[in-house]
C-alpha cells in the first residue's frame, strides 16, 4: 500500500504538469529578464567603473611618484652644483684674500721703503743746505770777528776763504775727533 | 485522473490540509484507509484526492505509548491549487512559494542595484562578493576570461535564482525550496542545453559540432562504434536530465529529511510517553539537518552552474 502510493508519486515527481511548466516558465523568463537586463548590467557598470578608478588611481600614484623622484633627483643635482659652486667661491675667496693681503703687504713695504728713502734724501738736502749756509754764516762771522781781533780788514777775498776753509776743515775734524 | 471542476471550498479545504497541523492530526483507525474509494465517497472527497494525499489517510504510524507521526510523502510537493484550480494555470503552494522568493530577490537586487556607488555599502558589498565568487570560481575556471564574458550573465542568473529558490527550503514560513518540483530544474536545465546546443552549432556548424562532441580525437577507429552513440546521448539528453534530476532529488530529499526530522522530533515530545526524553536529540539531528540544507542549497547552485559552464565550455572549445 504505501509503496505503491510512493510509486504513484515518483513518476509524478519527474514528469512535470502543464501549469508546472507555464508557471515556471514566466518566472524564470521574468527573473532572467530582469536580472540580465537590468542588474547585473547596472552592477557591472559599477563594478567595471571602479576597477578603471582603481587603474586609474594606480596610474596617477605612478606618474606622481615618478615625477617626485625626478623632481628630487633635479634639486639633488642642483644642491650637489650649488655646494660645489659655493665651495669654489670660498676658495676662490680664500686665495683672492691671500692674494689682497700680499699685495697690500707689498704695498706697504714699497711705501716704507719710499718714504724712508725720500725721508733720508730730504734729510741729506737739508743737511747740505745747512751745512753750505753755516759755512758762510760762520766764515763771514769769523772774519768779521778776526778784522776786528787783527784789525786788519782780511778783505782780500781769497785769503779770506782759505782761511775760512782751513777753520771749518780744522772744525770739522776736531768735530770728528771728538765723536 | 479526472480533472472535473470541483467547488471552490474544497480547494480551499485541500490547502488547509497541507500546512502542518495536518501532521498531528487525532489518528483515524487502520481498518477505514484499507476501505479506499468507498469510503472517499462516503466523506464526501473525491478519488484523486485520496490518491495524492498520502498524508492523512495512509502511513500513519501508531506506535507505542501513542505516537502520532506521518511518514511525510511526496504528496508535499504536489499541494493542491489555491487559484485557477482545474486550468492549466492552477496556481499552488509552490508557485506561490517561487513567486514570493522572484519578488523578493528581485525588488531586494533591483533596489541594490539601482543604489550602486562607487563605494559599496553592506548589502551590495554582499552581492558583490556573490558575484565575484561566480566569476572567479565557475567562470573564470572553466570558460576563461574572454567566453566567460559572453555566458556570465546567463550562469550568475542561474546561480542566484537556484540558490535563492534552494534556500526557500530553509526559510520558515516558506518552508519549500522552489527547486524542489520538476519545472524550475527542468526548464533551467534545458536553458543550459538550448545554450550549449546553439553555441556550438554556432561556432562548429552542426555537423562539425555533432562531430566535434561526439568523436573525441585520439580513440582508435572501431572504438567509434560505441562511444559515438553514447556520446551522442549525452548531448542530446543525458546532460541536461541529469542537472534536473541532481538538482531536483537533492531538494526533495532535504526536504524529506527536515520533514522527517522535525515531525518526529514533536511527536516525540507530544508523546506524553518516555519518547520525550529522546526529543532533544531529535530536536539537535533536525537543526543539523537544517544547516546542512543551507549548505546543500549553496552547493547544488554552485554546481548545477559550474556543470553548465562546463558543457558550454565542451560546446565551444576549439579542441578537446
Amino acid at each position: 500500500m504505501l509503496l505503491a502510493e510512493e510509486e504513484v508519486s515518483g513518476t509524478r515527481l519527474l514528469i512535470p504538469a502543464p501549469s508546472e511548466i507555464i508557471w515556471t516558465a514566466m518566472f524564470l523568463l521574468i527573473f532572467a529578464l530582469v536580472f540580465m537586463k537590468f542588474i547585473l548590467p547596472r552592477l557591472n557598470a559599477v563594478l567595471e567603473e571602479r576597477a578603471q578608478k582603481i587603474e586609474g588611481g594606480l596610474r596617477k600614484a605612478e606618474e606622481v611618484q615618478e615625477e617626485a623622484d625626478r623632481l628630487r633627483a633635479d634639486t639633488e643635482q642642483e644642491l650637489a652644483a650649488a655646494r660645489q659652486e659655493a665651495a669654489a667661491i670660498r676658495e676662490k675667496a680664500r686665495q683672492d684674500g691671500a692674494r689682497i693681503l700680499e699685495e697690500a703687504k707689498a704695498r706697504a713695504e714699497a711705501e716704507n721703503e719710499r718714504i724712508l728713502t725720500a725721508g733720508q734724501q730730504q734729510l741729506l738736502a737739508e743737511r747740505q743746505t745747512v751745512l753750505t749756509q753755516l759755512r758762510g754764516e760762520v766764515g763771514s762771522l769769523a772774519i768779521g770777528l778776526a778784522s776786528k781781533i787783527v784789525g786788519e780788514s782780511l778783505r782780500d777775498d781769497e785769503r779770506s776763504s782759505r782761511v775760512t776753509d782751513r777753520f771749518l776743515a780744522d772744525l770739522e775734524s776736531s768735530q770728528l775727533a771728538s765723536r | 485522473m479526472p480533472r472535473s471542476p470541483r467547488p471552490r471550498s474544497s480547494g480551499i479545504r485541500r490547502w488547509r490540509r497541507c500546512r502542518p497541523q495536518a501532521l498531528h492530526r487525532p489518528p483515524r483507525r487502520i481498518a477505514e484507509t484499507k476501505t479506499g474509494r468507498p469510503v472517499a465517497e462516503a466523506t464526501g472527497r473525491r478519488p484523486r484526492e485520496i490518491d495524492l494525499n498520502t498524508v492523512d489517510d495512509a502511513n500513519l504510524l501508531l506506535a507505542e505509548g501513542g505516537l502520532d507521526f506521518h511518514i511525510p510523502s511526496l504528496s508535499e510537493f504536489f499541494p493542491d491549487a489555491i487559484l485557477f484550480a482545474g486550468t492549466p494555470f492552477e496556481f499552488n503552494r509552490v508557485q506561490l512559494v517561487r513567486l514570493i522568493v522572484l519578488a523578493v530577490v528581485l525588488i531586494t537586487m533591483s533596489v541594490v542595484a539601482a543604489r550602486a556607488r562607487l563605494v559599496p555599502g553592506k548589502a551590495q558589498s554582499i552581492v558583490e562578493l556573490l558575484i565575484e565568487f561566480v566569476h572567479s570560481s565557475i567562470i573564470e575556471n572553466t570558460l576563461g576570461m574572454r567566453e566567460g564574458r559572453k555566458f556570465a550573465p546567463m550562469l550568475i542568473t542561474m546561480f542566484f535564482l537556484i540558490f535563492a529558490m534552494n534556500l526557500a527550503g530553509v526559510i520558515p514560513g516558506l518552508n519549500l525550496a522552489g527547486t524542489s518540483v520538476i519545472g524550475l530544474p527542468l526548464l533551467l536545465a534545458l536553458w543550459t542545453f538550448g545554450t550549449y546546443v546553439f553555441f556550438g552549432v554556432k561556432k562548429h556548424g552542426l555537423v562539425g559540432y555533432l562531430k566535434h562532441e561526439t568523436m573525441p580525437p585520439g580513440v582508435p577507429k572501431p572504438i567509434y562504434l560505441l562511444l559515438v552513440p553514447i556520446e551522442f546521448l549525452q548531448v542530446v539528453l543525458i546532460r541536461w536530465a541529469s542537472l534536473t534530476i541532481r538538482l531536483l532529488a537533492n531538494m526533495v530529499a532535504g526536504h524529506i529529511m527536515l520533514v522527517v526530522f522535525i515531525g518526529l522530533t514533536q511527536a516525540m515530545l507530544f508523546s506524553g510517553s518516555w519518547l520525550i526524553a529522546a526529543s532533544p536529540l531529535g530536536g539537535a539531528l533536525a537543526i543539523g539537518i537544517y544547516g546542512f540544507e543551507m549548505f546543500v542549497a549553496a552547493l547544488q547552485a554552485f554546481i548545477f552552474t559550474m556543470l553548465s559552464a562546463v558543457y558550454i565550455q565542451m560546446a565551444t572549445s576549439d579542441e578537446h
